[in-house]
């Protein structure tokens, strides 16, 4: 399971990322393995997303979240 | 001014570190909720409890030590540097309590470079509202720093915090986080040894980013990268392993130090905003009703104030006129100075309201809702949502603007960025297009509501936005990127805007355009009034020998005659000559060589348009009749068709023009600055100066 996939309102749990370079910018915001991840809304057009991460809200590109794999 | 103390103030974005700076110096400055707005660094000074003075320097706001962008980088390379004149003594890390996790991340690295660090907990009020308990006192002790609770929006804790900086010790006591020598130790050791650095972390940050600090010589960065192909070290895979080691520290540390409300709360005020204002339909709705009020406000809310600018100032001229003995320097303080200054002060109004509102919604947190809003329509067309900041910006200046594309990580985004940000109709714009469009637009409501001016000014707006996004389609296939870009982005929560903040911007902005755009016009004025009053060779005394023949004396009024007089001599004058070189080019745009005259003078400032016309018009005119530039175009003829000068094919060809030309000396050096290479400017100015052309023409043509 992916991050992208997740639909709005649905948590997961980060298990691990399959991109080195964006994972060092996901894991800096506070977004890393085991931490709970939900989505909160999804942009007007259908892309980027918001999530709320670490207790704030953090949004990224439909791609992006495709590189988070969720346990 | 000489400071006992140096004092750097770092910390995450939207953590109220601008807030906290300007309550310490009482210095205020533009800040917004958007990410990363503070993008120079700013000074203030304080006095601290004991006397002494600390300077306060405000660091870009990041999240970590690793840049991610220009900005970002002078963090670390202002901490790091220990020869340098800024470094500073102290360190505040300002922190948001209702958001200490991640925002301890930047804590844990700049503590282990070894600097004296002081922690201010803002947002302690928030924290509360949210339920989440800090144990302040074991909070410190686990972290062995002075932790000062504040609210700095509130001005609460701020003394006790200058106290803390006054009572800091001049060497790092703080607790390590974590053990730097697990990530690369043995390529930690040699920069160390090579370098004479004592300190890991910093040995290791060296490592990350050498080959952007300014303060290493060619031949240590060479060497650093020699010891890494050595060690084989991979800057992603160490950064990646120190990271997770900080957060097992932070939670940790956050174990019996924070306590959080177990169960999930209800929905927070912000989501509520955020569900109406990015909803898939209102969003788009509300966002452009806000664009559309706020031009419609720039538009009414003004014209009371600048009627009232505008006939005090014909009031002074008519006044000088008759106080003043006639003569060349009256004419030139009334018609060359006041004139061109008439043409400035009147906007005060307009652009005072526009930076209200820009203001206004960086402050409040909307604009990057805007920015997650616009992401995939811009990225379509080359650009990304974080360009959307710049190009709303643009709409006040497009200088800042230009600056502020520095929180664009990606290059390609960036350069497109910087490159169609100046076709966004800029407030230098706004006088030329309200003065032509009262010119020849009716002052009608349609619908009720909309005004037809205000609809038309509405029209040039949009078709500015428009313009720049297919420049910036068209860009996208020119440039070449190279590395890939993401949008990795905080949405901060929502706040209530500051007003004291945005009175300040208003009064500031408006400040700066009558300061530094004045100054420009004053001088231009001045040379103009000169260009237009005087002649090359002997042209002015055979026209005054011409029009004493009696055929002209005996047949003619000598209110008419005067007024052939003064339009023959100004047609002949060095600025009519120039006028005159160039109307060939300028004539199928529909415009003859007085207008010729403004053009060239707007390639310094655009604003210098109103000024020039002011000029242009009064020397023409009669003295004994002052009029404001407005009535003067109004009544302006052409000599040949007695038909008026400014038809609607004109005033908008004209608009066009502006609408496209790169005419701003400040915009292009702004360039040149952020790109570091004359070809940017350059190719902007000329495809803009092209495009300028084409538009004019085109409209003048289809209008006529």
């Amino acid at each position: 399971m992916r991050l992208s996939q997740l639909e709005v309102g649905e948590t997961g749990i980060v298990k691990e990322f399959t991109d080195l370079e964006m994972s060092v910018k996901l894991m800096e915001m506070g977004c890393l393995p085991g931490e709970e991840v939900r989505i909160e809304r999804i942009a007007p057009l259908g892309d980027p997303i918001a999530i709320n991460v670490a207790g704030y809200q953090l949004s990224l590109r439909k791609r992006e979240a495709y590189t988070v794999v969720l346990q | 001014m000489k400071a006992d103390i140096r004092v750097a103030l770092v910390g995450n974005p939207n953590t109220g570190k601008s807030t906290l700076f300007n309550v310490l110096t009482g210095l205020n400055q533009k800040i917004g909720n958007f990410p990363g707005v503070t993008v120079d660094k700013k000074v203030g000074y304080t006095t601290l409890p004991d006397g002494r003075t600390a300077e306060i320097i405000d660091l870009p706001g990041t999240y970590s030590i690793y840049p991610k962008s220009q900005d970002e980088s002078i963090v670390f390379s202002v901490l790091a540097d220990k020869h340098n004149a800024h470094t500073p003594d102290l360190v505040v890390i300002i922190l948001d309590a209702s958001n200490l996790k991640r925002n301890l991340l930047l804590y844990s690295q700049v503590a282990d470079l070894k600097i004296p660090v002081v922690v201010a907990l803002n947002m302690m009020d928030m924290a509360k509202k949210a339920d989440i308990d800090i144990d302040v006192n074991l909070f410190a002790k686990k972290l062995g720093v002075p932790v000062v609770p504040i609210s700095a929006r509130k001005n609460e804790g701020t003394a006790a915090l200058k106290n803390a900086i006054s009572f800091a010790n001049k060497f790092a006591f703080q607790e390590d986080s974590i053990d730097v020598n697990t990530i690369a130790p043995e390529l930690v050791e040699a920069i160390g040894r090579e370098l004479n650095i004592d300190n890991p972390y910093l040995a290791l940050q060296l490592a990350h980013q050498h080959e952007t600090l300014k303060f290493l010589t060619p031949e240590q960065s060479d060497r650093i990268e020699e010891l890494e192909k050595e060690h084989s070290f991979n800057s992603q895979k160490a950064q990646g392993a120190e990271t997770i080691a900080r957060y097992a520290f932070i939670n940790d540390l956050l174990y019996d130090t924070v306590k959080k409300p177990v169960t999930a709360q209800g929905e927070t005020h912000s989501n509520k905003i955020d569900k109406i204002l990015t909803h898939k339909f209102f969003g788009f709705v509300i966002f452009f009703a806000i664009l559309m009020f706020m031009f419609q406000a720039i538009f009414s809310w003004s014209s009371y104030p600048m009627e009232l600018i505008g006939d005090a100032f014909v009031w002074v001229q008519d006044s000088l006129h008759h106080t003043l003995p006639p003569g060349p320097l009256t004419s030139l303080l009334v018609d060359g100075i006041i004139a061109g200054l008439s043409g400035v002060m009147v906007f005060i109004p307009q652009i005072a309201i526009l930076f209200a509102f820009i203001s206004i919604l960086e402050d409040t947190g909307y604009m990057s809702r805007v920015t997650f809003m616009m992401d995939k329509l811009m990225r379509k067309v080359g650009l990304n949502g974080k360009s959307v900041v710049p190009l709303i910006g643009g709409f006040a200046c497009a200088v800042p603007s230009i600056m502020g594309t520095r929180t664009i990580e990606n290059w390609k985004d960036r350069m497109i960025t910087i490159m169609v940000t100046p076709l966004v109709t800029c407030s230098a714009r706004l006088p030329i297009y309200t003065l032509l469009i009262a010119l020849v637009v009716p002052n009608h409501n349609v619908w009720w509501v909309f005004n037809m001016q205000g609809l038309a000014l509405t029209g040039m707006y949009v078709f500015s936005l428009i313009s720049a996004i297919v420049v910036a389609w068209v860009f996208k296939f020119i440039l070449k990127g190279k590395e890939r870009g993401y949008f990795i982005m905080e949405l901060p929560v929502y706040r209530m805007p500051r007003w004291n903040n945005v009175i300040f911007s208003m009064y500031d902005r408006s400040k700066a355009f009558v300061f530094q755009a004045g100054k420009v016009i004053i001088a231009i004025s001045i040379i103009l009034w000169v260009l237009a009053s005087y002649g090359p060779g002997d042209r002015f005394t055979k026209i005054d020998q011409k029009f004493s023949a009696p055929q002209y004396t005996q047949h003619m009024t000598p209110d008419s005659l005067s007024r052939t007089i003064s339009s023959a001599k100004l047609e002949n004058s060095y600025a009519g000559v120039l006028g005159h070189a160039i109307e060939p080019v300028i004539r199928p745009l529909g415009f003859d060589w007085k207008i010729g005259i403004a053009l060239i003078t707007s390639f310094a400032a655009r604003e210098v348009f109103v000024g020039t016309m002011a000029t242009i018009y009064s020397v023409n005119g009669s003295a004994e009749k002052m009029q404001s530039v407005y009535q003067k175009m109004k009544e302006a003829k052409n000599p040949d068709t007695g038909q008026p000068v400014f038809t609607l094919a004109v005033a908008f060809s004209l608009m066009m023009f502006y609408a496209f030309a790169m005419q701003c000396a400040s915009t292009v050096a702004i360039v040149f600055r952020e790109t570091k290479n004359w070809r940017w400017p350059a190719i902007q100015f000329a495809y803009m100066t092209v495009l300028a052309y084409a538009a004019s023409f085109i409209a003048y043509v289809v209008l006529k």
